[in-house]
């Protein structure tokens, strides 16, 4: 329906981290590549991702956390299905242990980027998920 | 005294002559090479970048201006710079049990790392279950506290608490030392997060109030600490955020600088004296793997912070122009891709560190870029400033490195850098001001990008990353170490019968007081949270009532 129009992504941060460098560069990196990004403070809460998911209509939702604040994904993995959005898929970058990252995909999150993670990979995720998005959703 | 040389030196221009045409026939196609900072750096250093005529003023001698080789005459050999590993994870007794493993292994500085709920200004009740203590131990109470520091003499130890404003944590330890009868003149350590303005421009980590508000705590906490807690330093003005968040590291020191020259001038306005307040000022840098760049740094910024209290501020006692620092190697630097590499890198820049003067130094695990850093890795991290000091031997000469044509040329020119930069600030009207209106936040971004394409390019190294890769080997990777979340239900039940056996009564008037100082300019905040503290006032609760008084602070959202 709108495959030609640009993927709308949703850069943010759950919980209580706020180490912003890495989402930062993911944004910048994102928007250069004619991505529309919407980029938020960190410490959010997951009822207000889902509502700015919803708001925005983003396709994709990139989480950095730094922390251990991806334990809460899960949690926001459920809230997006409870609220009808099956479709949006979630990207986790930074510091994730293996034990995590098994964890994360076992939930739902489409994919984990660690450290080392190059530009053309991340942005390569990002179309192919965004494009996802748009086809489970029509 | 030997005679300094003089340029022109005899037969030194024909042989200049000579190794340009045998050095350029051997490096035909060399790319210019420069530093993180954008210094290009030559080839080979001679008399002609540094003239050793220059002595007395580039160096002098340590212990005395310009104080570019040290700020105490002994150095490393009167006083070892100190080991302080960050220590913090799940409960207070996990807390105690480290604390005590530690110092038995010697060390007598030693630092608290708060669970991220408590820097976020909130209580074990308040925030998911999930994340309590994974990163850093969980206190909330004048308790936990007491639990924390169980069966350890407060005297004998200096503590970098990583309180970031209210100070809470200290004031639980104040609390705690008048239980125990020990005086708060015995009470010795930093805070070690009290630097807000490197909060609000980099580490969006910490609780926070809005700038207004942070600037009037910190003032209270520094006038407090001064007069009643005298051998406590209620500042550390923090460089390491801003590297870590991209600064490169001439940025990183002009702006510490810059926002020590903000404090001094807030304490200069309030009132307070520059010969007592300049002394307890510390600093906290990141080392990259910028080998030289960080020594020629650290050096440089000595420099220009004597130089600033001399002719900024006009103080002439040695005291208050020593810039001690501690510092901490790069995490940003070490990579997930073969991580027992991480040590080597570890290694290299604590000896930049060490080389650069400073007084006080934590050694990342080489698995901090894989979790939250694992004991046994953290052995590993001792054990190497341990090699440096005692196999190496870094400390046993002071500042070795003065006097060689290229440190001297480097630190020249990066103060050079920094000083631009402090001149840019200081036209925008004060670091206060530039942060306000997001300038240094700016400037921050844009090295971080740059220098995140020169490692996509591969311009800049890193070794298992875009250079030497293989398949990872997974026997390498430590096992994940967390809380057991058992001990975290004990926790909160601990907080709950905590406020349920207080007395309410006192609570109420400790509150009352600490919104009142907080409202009226008279009181001074940081004694109300300090009496808070000792009338059972949780931390969450010290922080609900200023952000509600000096409202709450967002950082700046620029992308």
């Amino acid at each position: 329906m709108r495959s030609d129009t640009p993927a709308r992504v949703l850069v943010t941060k759950v919980g209580l981290d706020g180490h912003d460098r890495g989402s930062r560069i993911v944004s910048a990196y994102l928007r250069d590549a004619g991505m529309e990004v919407i980029y938020t403070s960190p410490w959010q809460q997951i009822p207000a991702v889902v509502n700015l998911a919803l708001q925005e209509d983003v396709e994709v939702i990139g989480i950095s956390s730094l922390a251990t604040d991806h334990l809460l994904l899960p949690k926001l993995m459920d809230a997006l299905r409870e609220a009808g959005l099956h479709h949006i898929r979630v990207v986790v970058g930074g510091i994730i242990p293996d034990e995590d990252e098994r964890m994360l995909l076992d939930a739902g999150i489409s994919r984990v980027f660690h450290p080392g993670a190059t530009r053309e990979d991340i942005i390569d995720a990002f179309a192919t998920l965004a494009q996802e998005a748009r086809t489970t959703a029509e | 005294m030997s005679k300094p040389l003089q340029l022109p030196l005899p037969g030194f221009e024909q042989t200049r002559a000579r190794w340009r045409q045998a050095y350029e026939a051997q490096t035909a196609h060399t790319v210019p090479q420069h530093n993180r900072s954008g210094i290009e750096l030559k080839p080979l250093y001679t008399p002609e970048d540094w003239d050793s005529g220059r002595y007395m003023v580039d160096l002098g001698l340590p212990g005395e201006a310009p104080m570019t080789r040290g700020i105490y005459a002994s150095m490393h050999r009167g006083r070892p710079w100190s080991q302080r590993q960050l220590i913090g994870l799940g409960t207070p007794e996990d807390y105690n049990r480290r604390l005590k493993q530690i110092m038995a292994s010697g060390a007598n500085a030693v630092s608290l790392i708060p669970c991220n709920s408590v820097y976020r200004g909130f209580d074990a009740d308040q925030v998911d279950p999930l994340l309590l203590g994974t990163c850093g131990a969980v206190v909330n109470t004048v308790d936990d506290m007491e639990t924390c520091f169980a069966e350890v003499d407060l005297a004998a130890l200096s503590t970098a608490m990583n309180d970031p404003l209210p100070f809470t944590l200290l004031a639980f330890v104040l609390a705690m030392a008048e239980r125990r009868g020990v005086p708060w003149t015995q009470v010795t350590g930093t805070s070690n997060q009290s630097d807000y303005i490197s909060h609000f421009v980099a580490n969006h980590m910490f609780f926070r109030l809005s700038l207004p508000g942070s600037r009037r705590v910190l003032l209270d906490h520094i006038k407090f600490c001064n007069e009643r807690v005298p051998n406590w330093n209620p500042l550390s003005v923090v460089g390491q955020h801003m590297q870590q968040a991209g600064a490169t590291p001439a940025e990183a020191m002009a702006f510490t600088l810059c926002s020590a020259i903000q404090y001094a001038e807030d304490c200069l306005a309030a009132g307070l004296e520059p010969t007592r307040f300049l002394p307890r000022f510390t600093f906290f840098f990141d080392i990259s793997m910028s080998f030289f760049e960080e020594i020629a740094k650290f050096r440089a910024g000595r420099r220009i912070w004597g130089r600033i209290v001399r002719e900024r501020f006009g103080v002439t006692d040695p005291r208050a122009s020593r810039f001690k620092f501690h510092a901490q190697t790069s995490g940003v630097d070490l990579t997930r891709q073969q991580p027992l590499n991480n040590i080597a890198r570890v290694a290299a820049q604590a000896a930049a560190g060490i080389l650069g003067g400073l007084q006080s130094l934590h050694t990342d695990a080489y698995d901090e870029v894989l979790s939250v850093p694992t004991e046994a890795a953290a052995r590993i991290a001792v054990n190497t400033q341990n090699i440096l000091r005692e196999e190496a031997g870094l400390g046993e000469v002071i500042d070795p490195l003065g006097g060689s044509y290229y440190v001297e040329s480097l630190t020249n020119r990066m103060e050079e850098q920094i000083e631009t930069l402090i001149g840019t600030i200081d036209a925008a009207g004060g670091m206060y001001q530039a942060v306000s209106a997001g300038l240094v936040q700016r400037m921050i971004g844009e090295s971080a990008f740059a220098f995140q394409d020169r490692v996509e390019t591969g311009q800049q190294v890193v070794v298992g990353v875009n250079k030497y890769q293989r398949e990872d080997n997974p026997g390498e990777r430590s096992p994940l170490e967390r809380p057991d979340p058992a001990l975290m239900e004990r926790q909160l039940e601990k907080l709950h019968r905590f406020k349920a056996e207080r007395n309410d009564a006192a609570v109420r008037a400790a509150l009352d007081g600490l919104a009142e100082a907080a409202t009226h300019d008279r009181g001074n905040v940081f004694e109300a949270v300090v009496n808070a503290a000792g009338a059972g006032v949780t931390h969450g609760e010290i922080c609900a009532c200023l952000r509600r008084e000096l409202g709450d602070g967002q950082p700046l959202i620029l992308a």
